[in-house]
């Protein structure tokens, strides 16, 4: 699974891309995220309040309960300010 | 069609490309977003917009689609800037045309509106006490939404 962090994501967790084999019982968005915060004090901080995260899921809006395959492109990134 | 480059634009070349030779067109209305050099917290000396390469392009893509669902129009166009710029500098492009300007004005306003809170960009500002990433605005997020349900007049009368 791949990875891509942006703006402050990428920052705190000092990753712009990574490929990761998350375990097995990491099945959707919300159980990645808690996984991740494991992976580091960088990554816990960048996750602490999810309000403020977004995820896309190949290029897409995912929500936390959707469903992941091992071969996504999965993407972290604060609310957009575009425009 | 959709742009998104780091190079500057200039808007009256872009608009008059975007109508040249489409002679249905009745107006087409541009929207020419710049840098200020005063943001909510104070003075910018900059800002850097980062993207995610890929699934901006398909956004703005999808947003200037539902636009031409929503409205009749001829021809639209969005570029919208990365990289670092100045006060001053313009970031992006909205221009939309159609054969009658009710149709044109509304979907200039609904582009804009909806790519502020849809594609993926974020703004990095450099200020006097050092760099700050741009926080969405709350009322963007209820601009944005107003136009969830399409209600527009397509068929308005000069």
């Amino acid at each position: 699974m791949k990875l891509i962090y942006f703006a402050w994501l990428k920052q705190r967790t000092g990753t712009a891309e990574e490929e990761v084999t998350p375990p097995k019982e990491v099945t959707d968005v919300a159980a990645l995220l808690e996984w991740l915060k494991s992976r580091g004090p960088g990554y816990a901080a960048a996750l602490r309040d999810l309000s403020v995260v977004r995820v896309a899921v190949n290029q897409e809006f995912a929500r936390l309960d959707h469903r992941l395959e091992p071969g996504d492109e999965v993407a972290l990134f604060p609310p957009v300010t575009g425009g | 069609m959709i742009r998104v480059q780091r190079e500057d634009f200039d808007p009256a070349r872009e608009t008059q490309a975007l109508v040249e030779g489409k002679h249905e067109i009745g107006g087409v209305v541009s929207f020419v977003g710049l840098v200020r050099d005063l943001a909510s917290g104070g003075a910018i000396s900059a800002m850097t917009l980062e993207h995610y390469p890929g699934m901006t392009e398909r956004k703005l893509a999808e947003i200037e689609a539902e636009a031409h669902t929503r409205w009749p129009l001829a021809a639209s166009l969005i570029i919208h800037r990365y990289g670092r710029l100045e006060p001053g500098e313009r970031i992006v492009l909205v221009a939309t045309a159609s054969s009658h300007r009710d149709a044109a004005f509304e979907a200039c306003r609904f582009l804009v509106d909806w790519l502020k809170t849809k594609a993926p960009f974020w703004k990095l500002e450099e200020t006097p006490q050092g760099e700050r990433w741009v926080e969405a605005r709350a009322e963007d997020d209820r601009t944005a939404q107003e136009w969830a349900q399409p209600k527009s007049k397509p068929e308005a009368a000069e």
